[in-house]
C-alpha cells in the first residue's frame, strides 16, 4: 500500500509558520500581554532572520521560543480558531482536489510539517488527511517552554520520519508520493518513488526540471 | 497515367529536401525512387465572411441557425483547440471569423446566455495568448476567462452522463454543453480524421468516454485513421456521437483550409526540387545555412513564430453528419494524390510540429506519433508501404521534453517503454495508474500539461503502423538510446539506411518518399497484377 506525504506551508496553504504564530501573539488574554508578546517578537526578529538564512530547523527553534510561557490549555483552545481564521482561508484552490485524488487511490494521506501539532491536527481534519507528523512543543506544568520535543520535524529529519512512518504502516515508499514547495524538503521528496514540486521556490523548480519531477501549481484555479 | 504530384527520380535528379525536426536536410535518393508531393493549394474563398454567413443560413439537414435561436435560451459554443491547424494560422483565424458572425447572430436574436468552451478533451489547456490568437482581441477581451474557457475533463462536478451506445460505450460530456438548449460547434477541419462526431463527442468528453476508442485494440483496426470509412476509431466515435446528438441539439459549423502551410519565403517546400528556380535554390540555401548555425532552441522558436497563411476553402454547416460529408470531400480533394502500388521502403522527413507540441519541442514520443501514427496513416485504401516493409525517417530524436506540457510523457518514455513496447501490455499494466496520477492530473487541470493518459494514447496512435511496418530506421539521430527505446534502428546517412532497408527487401525494392509537409495523402490503387496486400 502507498501513502502520500504532504508538506503544508506553501504547499497546501499560502501561509507559513509565522502567520499562526502571530495569531497567537495577537490573541493573548489581555491587551498588555499582547503588547508584551509582540515586543518580544520584534526583539527576536533579527535572530529569526539569521536563523532562516542558516537552516529551517534553526528558524523553527527560534520561532517557537515565542510560545514560551503560554499555557497548553490556551494554545489548544485557540487552535480551532487559528485554523478557522488563518489557515482555512489560505488553503490553495487545488489542495482539497489533490488530497481527494490521493485518497481515491487508497493512499494514506499524511501531513508532514514543521508547524505545531495542535494546529496541524485540525487542519488535517479540514483537508481530509489521515495522519499528522508535526512538531510538538515541550510543556512543563502545562506551560510551554518554547523548546520542541525531538525529533524536530524539518529538512532531512522529515525524510527519516517518513521512512519510519512507512515502515510502521507497511507503506511501499517506491509507490508513495510526496509533495512540497521548498528546496529544504528535497530529502523528503527523495525518499519516495513519486516526488512532486508544488508551487516550488526557484531552487526546487530547477531541481524538479533537472530530475523531471512533476511541477504542480495548486495556487491556480483550473 | 501518373499524377503530376508523383515524380520518379532519375540519375540527374536534384537531392530531395526533407525536414529533420527543425532543420532541413538534403538527401540523395536512388534513381527510380517515387516522390509524392502535396497538391497545389486549393484556391481560397474570396469572401470568407460571406461564405460563413451563407453556410449558417443554408445548412445541411437542419434549420438555419437563426431559426434555432430564441431569447432566454442557453447556448454553448464549442470550438477546436490549438492542435488545429498545423502550424497555427495567421490572424484572423477561421474560428475568429466564425465566432464573430455567430456572436452577432446571437445578439441579434436576444441570446445573451452563452459560453464559449475550447473543446480540448484531454489535450493541454490553451494559454491566454494562444486563445487570443485564435479568437481575436475583441472576443478575448470580452469573454476570457469567465465565458470563454478551456474544457476540463477532470472537473468531476462539471461532467454529465449523456447515454450509452448499444455496445455499452458510455458518453460522458461537459455538463454545460449537456444542459444547454443548443450547442454550436465551430470546427477547423485540417485532415479527414477531424470533425464530424469527433468534435462534440470527443472534444467535450473525458477519459471515461475516450477509453472506449483510444485503446490499442481499436487502433489496430484502423485502416486508416484518415479514411473514416475504414477506421474503427471513427466507427465508435460515430456511435457515441449519435447518442450525443439524440440528447444534445447540435448545430455544426465545419471549415476547411487549403494546404498553404508556408509563406512566400518557404513556398519552395511545396515544389519538386528539380523545378526550383535559381532564386528558390538560393532561398533554400540561405534558410538551411541560417538554421544550421542557429541553436536548436532558437530554431524551434523561429518556426513557432511563423504562422501559416492557410486560406479558407469551404464552410459547411448544419446537422453533424450531413455537414461533415461535404467537409470530407473537400479535404480529400486537397490532399489525396493517386498512387499506384505499394512501396517496399517509405522515406519520410519528420517535421518540427505535430498536433501536440504547439509552442513546445517535438519530443521522442511525438516523433513516434508522427512516424507510425500520422505519416504512416496518410493513405486511403491501402497503406503506402507494404506489410513488413521499412520506414526510413529523418529526425534527431533528441531526449528532450517540454516540462510544462509533457511531464507524463517523460515517465512513459523513460520508465515504461524500457519495460515493454507492447501497447496491449502498457494498456493493461500502467494506463489506470497514470489515469489517476494525482500530480499529473493537477498539472493538466491547473497548468498546461496534457492529461497523463495522453502519453498512452500517443503510443496507441502508432499501433497500426507498428503492426504493419517491419522496421523503422532513423537517419540523423543525435543519440542511440531514444531510437532503441522506441524500437527503431539507426543509420548515419540516408545511403546507409537504404542499404539496411534493402536487406530483406525484394531485389529491386520500390522506394517511395513522401514529401511533406505540407500535408499529402496517398490514394492507393493496387496494380491489377498484384493481389490485395494489407
Amino acid at each position: 500500500m502507498a501513502a502520500s506525504y504532504f508538506d503544508v506551508d506553501g504547499t497546501l496553504v499560502r501561509t507559513n509558520l509565522v502567520h499562526p504564530t502571530l495569531f497567537y501573539l495577537l490573541n493573548q488574554a489581555t491587551p498588555a500581554r499582547t503588547l508584551a508578546r509582540l515586543g518580544g517578537a520584534l526583539l527576536r526578529a533579527p535572530r529569526l532572520a539569521l536563523a532562516e538564512l542558516r537552516d529551517r530547523r534553526a528558524f523553527n527553534e527560534e520561532l517557537y521560543m515565542l510560545f514560551r510561557g503560554m499555557s497548553e490549555d490556551r494554545l489548544h483552545a485557540l487552535a480551532d480558531e487559528a485554523v478557522d481564521k488563518v489557515l482555512r482561508p489560505a488553503i490553495y484552490p487545488g489542495a482539497r482536489d489533490l488530497i481527494r485524488r490521493c485518497k481515491d487511490l487508497g493512499h494514506e494521506v499524511v501531513i508532514c510539517s514543521g508547524a505545531l501539532d495542535f494546529l496541524m491536527v485540525p487542519l488535517a481534519r479540514e483537508l481530509g488527511a489521515d495522519q499528522v507528523i508535526a512538531n510538538r512543543l515541550e510543556f512543563h506544568d502545562r506551560v510551554a517552554s518554547g523548546r520542541m520535543i525531538p525529533p524536530v520535524v524539518a529538512g532531512p529529519t522529515k525524510a527519516l520520519l517518513i521512512r519510519e512512518h512507512a515502515r510502521r504502516g507497511g507503506h511501499d515508499l517506491d509507490a508513495s508520493f510526496a509533495y512540497s514547495d521548498s528546496y529544504s524538503d528535497v530529502p523528503m521528496l527523495s525518499v519516495v518513488g513519486h516526488p512532486s514540486a508544488v508551487n516550488p521556490d526557484a531552487a526546487l523548480e530547477r531541481l524538479a526540471h533537472a530530475h523531471r519531477w512533476p511541477v504542480v501549481h495548486l495556487d491556480r484555479t483550473p | 497515367m501518373t499524377h503530376p504530384c508523383v515524380v520518379t527520380l532519375d540519375r540527374k535528379s536534384a537531392p530531395r529536401v526533407l525536414f529533420a525536426g527543425n532543420r532541413l536536410i538534403e538527401v540523395d535518393l536512388p534513381a527510380g525512387t517515387r516522390v509524392i508531393y502535396p497538391k497545389p493549394p486549393l484556391e481560397g474563398l474570396r469572401d470568407p465572411d460571406a461564405a460563413i454567413r451563407y453556410a449558417i443560413n443554408h445548412p445541411y439537414n437542419r434549420e438555419p441557425l437563426y431559426a434555432l435561436l430564441r431569447p432566454g435560451m442557453k447556448v454553448v459554443i464549442a470550438m477546436d483547440d490549438i492542435s488545429l491547424p498545423l502550424p497555427p494560422m495567421k490572424r484572423p483565424d477561421v474560428r475568429e471569423r466564425v465566432l464573430t458572425i455567430v456572436l452577432q447572430l446571437l445578439a441579434d436574436h436576444g441570446v445573451d446566455d452563452f459560453e464559449i468552451i475550447i473543446a480540448t478533451s484531454v489535450h493541454r489547456k490553451m494559454t491566454g495568448p494562444e486563445v487570443r490568437h485564435i479568437v481575436g482581441d475583441k472576443i478575448f477581451d470580452a469573454y476570457w476567462p469567465k465565458r470563454l474557457y478551456n474544457h476540463d475533463a477532470e472537473d468531476r462536478d462539471n461532467m454529465a452522463f449523456v447515454g450509452e451506445t448499444d455496445l455499452g460505450e458510455r458518453v460522458v460530456l461537459n455538463k454545460k454543453a449537456v444542459e444547454a438548449d443548443l450547442v454550436i460547434y465551430v470546427n477547423l477541419n485540417l485532415v479527414p480524421m477531424d470533425g464530424g462526431h469527433k468534435s462534440v463527442a470527443v472534444g467535450l468528453c473525458g477519459y471515461e468516454s475516450l477509453k472506449a476508442h483510444h485503446n490499442p485494440k481499436v487502433m489496430r483496426k484502423c485502416h486508416s485513421y484518415m479514411d473514416p470509412k475504414t477506421s474503427e476509431l471513427n466507427t465508435i466515435v460515430e456511435r457515441m456521437g449519435k447518442v450525443t446528438n439524440k440528447v444534445l441539439k447540435v448545430f455544426t459549423i465545419e471549415t476547411t483550409v487549403n494546404n498553404r502551410m508556408f509563406d512566400r519565403a518557404l513556398s519552395f517546400l511545396h515544389k519538386n526540387e528539380d523545378d526550383w528556380t535559381g532564386n528558390e535554390r538560393l532561398a533554400f540555401k540561405g534558410v538551411q545555412f541560417a538554421l544550421d548555425r542557429t541553436p536548436a532552441e532558437a530554431r524551434q522558436k523561429i518556426f513557432e513564430k511563423v504562422p501559416s497563411p492557410f486560406e479558407l476553402t469551404g464552410v459547411f454547416a448544419g446537422e453533424t453528419e450531413a455537414a461533415h460529408a461535404h467537409t470530407l470531400k473537400r479535404c480529400f480533394e486537397q490532399y489525396c494524390v493517386p498512387v499506384e502500388g505499394q512501396a517496399d521502403i517509405l522515406v519520410c522527413g519528420i517535421p518540427y510540429v505535430s498536433p501536440y507540441n504547439i509552442n513546445a519541442f517535438l519530443n521522442p514520443l511525438l516523433v513516434q506519433v508522427m512516424a507510425q501514427g500520422y505519416l504512416f496513416n496518410m493513405y486511403r485504401n491501402q497503406p503506402l508501404v507494404k506489410k513488413g516493409g521499412t520506414m526510413i525517417i529523418t529526425h534527431p530524436c533528441t531526449d528532450r521534453f517540454d516540462h510544462a506540457q509533457h511531464a507524463p510523457y517523460v515517465e512513459f518514455v523513460h520508465r515504461l517503454l524500457p519495460e515493454t513496447r507492447d501497447a496491449m501490455e502498457l494498456h493493461k499494466r500502467f494506463e489506470a495508474e497514470f489515469a489517476q496520477h494525482p500530480a499529473y492530473l493537477q498539472m493538466y487541470r491547473r497548468g498546461n500539461a496534457y492529461h497523463p493518459v495522453h502519453a498512452f494514447f500517443m503510443w496507441y496512435w502508432g499501433e497500426a503502423g507498428r503492426q504493419h511496418v517491419g522496421r523503422v530506421i532513423v537517419v540523423g539521430a543525435d543519440n542511440a538510446y531514444i531510437p532503441q527505446v522506441l524500437g527503431y534502428e539507426t543509420a548515419r546517412s540516408m545511403h546507409e539506411a537504404l542499404e539496411m532497408a534493402k536487406d530483406g527487401a525484394p531485389a529491386s525494392p520500390q522506394i517511395t518518399c513522401m514529401h511533406l509537409p505540407p500535408i499529402v495523402m496517398a490514394d492507393m490503387v493496387m496494380p491489377r497484377s498484384h493481389g490485395a496486400a494489407t
